[in-house]
């Protein structure tokens, strides 16, 4: 166990590797109760949230999720989030527990300036959320839904009972399977773990922090601290498809004006030579100009050494780079991500 | 984890920094012990030094590098490198698996065998490896 965000965290319970290809190839189970869950309702509770968020909210039904950003006014990213439309007039935000501070500061900011009719609550301590990912995830989880549940489509989801116990049961996920996203009560989130572990047996993995970060990185899914931050904004981090200009959130002038200029440095993949580990912070090396790694691991599913980083804007796909390893230049190439291909 | 019982064989030297060295006629075969290996966890590259060259007690001849972390290889004692592990470029799993047989690293021949009683007892040894467990 490791502390991360003030959370004793799991980073593997037995191999990484293993824990990752079990993912893929059946199904894995995420203890991720360190996310945090801000709830926003009141007959204002949606133009609150247009304000704050890049993606369209007013397009969220009821049952919808939606992935965006929170910006400052600089364009700088506060957080990347989940944002769930739970009712007509109320919102759950899924964000990064490493941030629950300093979005509820943002949040609260906003909203005493805005003026605006809604509540935020921080309900990050009485939530706890699993992950369950892999091509066998929503036939295990059936066998502790009601006979004939409908799961909800990708990017919905849907409140049920999951072996008696009142959970929030989202199509959604970080390892790009398909699979839930369980929010439970705090006080019964570990009885749905086990009761997912009993139900499923042999088919079922538990799997830690080190292979949930494999598999987005091999995914190309950012993690804030790394891809994001308030000194790089979604369009350099090719996040455009999650920014909905044209909408009055804060941020979207600075962005606006990044769109239309084309950013300088841009966020992209590495294939690398060999299989050394590029690790955040190392130096991409070009005689263009240098970049940086924000994340690089071993990817179990490429059988390579990948990461992701960010580097001058005119490199694309098939660019030849460097990364400077402990001194050495390994040679690298710019792939389109992600790195993962389901075949 | 706290239950899991480290292998340490009691026919090698060890070093603070978690490398085995054994004996092996006139030269000495180093590796890293099963704690190494397992705090590690998923080896996937070894980075080897040329054979030939010298190595001072101290010295970095290496890395490890697994999924969650890389780690340098110090050399306990100065020696002249013989043999390198070349068969880890395509198998780096058999520093998890085998740490003290299939996953040696290097063979040297030392400079002064002497040296060798410098280092740690498999008894010392687990008792390091231990007083960090426990922290």
């Amino acid at each position: 166990m490791v502390p991360f965000a003030g959370f004793d965290m799991p980073v593997v319970y037995a191999s990484i590797l293993e824990e990752h290809r079990a993912v893929r190839a059946r199904a894995g189970l995420f203890d991720v109760s360190h996310m945090g869950e801000l709830r926003v309702r009141g007959p204002a509770a949606l133009e609150f949230a247009q304000r704050l968020f890049t993606n369209d909210v007013a397009g969220t039904a009821p049952g919808r999720v939606r992935y965006g950003l929170l910006c400052a006014e600089s364009g700088g990213v506060i957080d990347d989030i989940t944002l769930y439309r739970t009712g007509e007039r109320e919102l759950l935000l899924c964000v990064n527990a490493s941030n629950i501070a300093a979005d509820l500061a943002w949040l609260r900011e906003v909203h005493a300036h805005c003026g605006l009719d809604c509540e935020i609550a921080d309900e990050s301590d009485a939530t706890g959320l699993l992950a369950l990912q892999g091509p066998e995830a929503l036939a295990i989880a059936a066998k502790l839904l009601a006979p004939g549940f409908r799961p909800p489509k990708r990017w919905h989801f849907a409140r049920a009972e999951l072996a008696g116990i009142r959970v929030l049961l989202s199509r959604t996920g970080y390892t790009g399977e398909d699979g839930y996203e369980i929010f439970a009560p705090a006080e019964r989130t570990v009885e749905v773990w086990d009761r997912l572990r009993d139900a499923a047996g042999d088919v079922l993995s538990l799997a830690g922090l080190g292979a949930r970060d494999t598999l987005r990185t091999e995914m190309a899914y950012p993690l804030y601290g790394h891809e994001l931050d308030l000194e790089h904004d979604p369009i350099e981090a090719g996040l455009e498809r999650f920014v909905a200009l044209g909408r009055g959130f804060i941020g979207e002038p600075a962005l606006q004006k990044r769109s239309a200029q084309g950013p300088l440095r841009r966020l992209v993949g590495l294939l690398l030579e060999g299989r050394q580990v590029a690790r955040p912070g190392f130096r991409i090396v070009s005689p263009d100009g240098d970049g940086v790694v924000t994340s690089g691991t071993y990817g179990p599913s490429i059988d390579g050494a990948i990461a992701l980083g960010y580097v001058p804007a005119k490199f694309a796909a098939g660019a030849q780079l460097h990364v400077e390893i402990r001194g050495k230049h390994v040679p690298c190439k710019v792939v389109s991500t992600p790195f993962y291909k389901r075949v | 984890m706290a239950d899991h019982e480290y292998k340490i064989p009691v026919d090698c030297h060890y070093t603070e920094s978690d490398e085995w060295l054994r004996v092996d006629g006139a030269v000495v075969r180093i590796g890293i012990t099963d704690y190494a290996q397992s705090e590690l966890n998923d080896i996937v590259f070894v980075e080897l030094p040329e054979r030939g060259s010298q190595l001072e007690a101290g010295q970095a001849f290496g890395v490890v590098e697994s999924v969650k972390a890389v780690s340098d290889l110090i050399a306990p004692i100065a020696g002249e490198v013989i043999e390198i592990h070349t068969g880890l470029a395509d198998h780096p799993e058999w520093l998890n698996e085998d740490p003290y047989g299939r996953g040696w690293i290097i063979a040297i021949t030392p400079e002064d065998t002497d040296a060798l009683a410098g280092l740690m007892s498999a008894a010392d040894y687990r008792a390091h490896v231990e007083a960090r467990a426990g922290k």
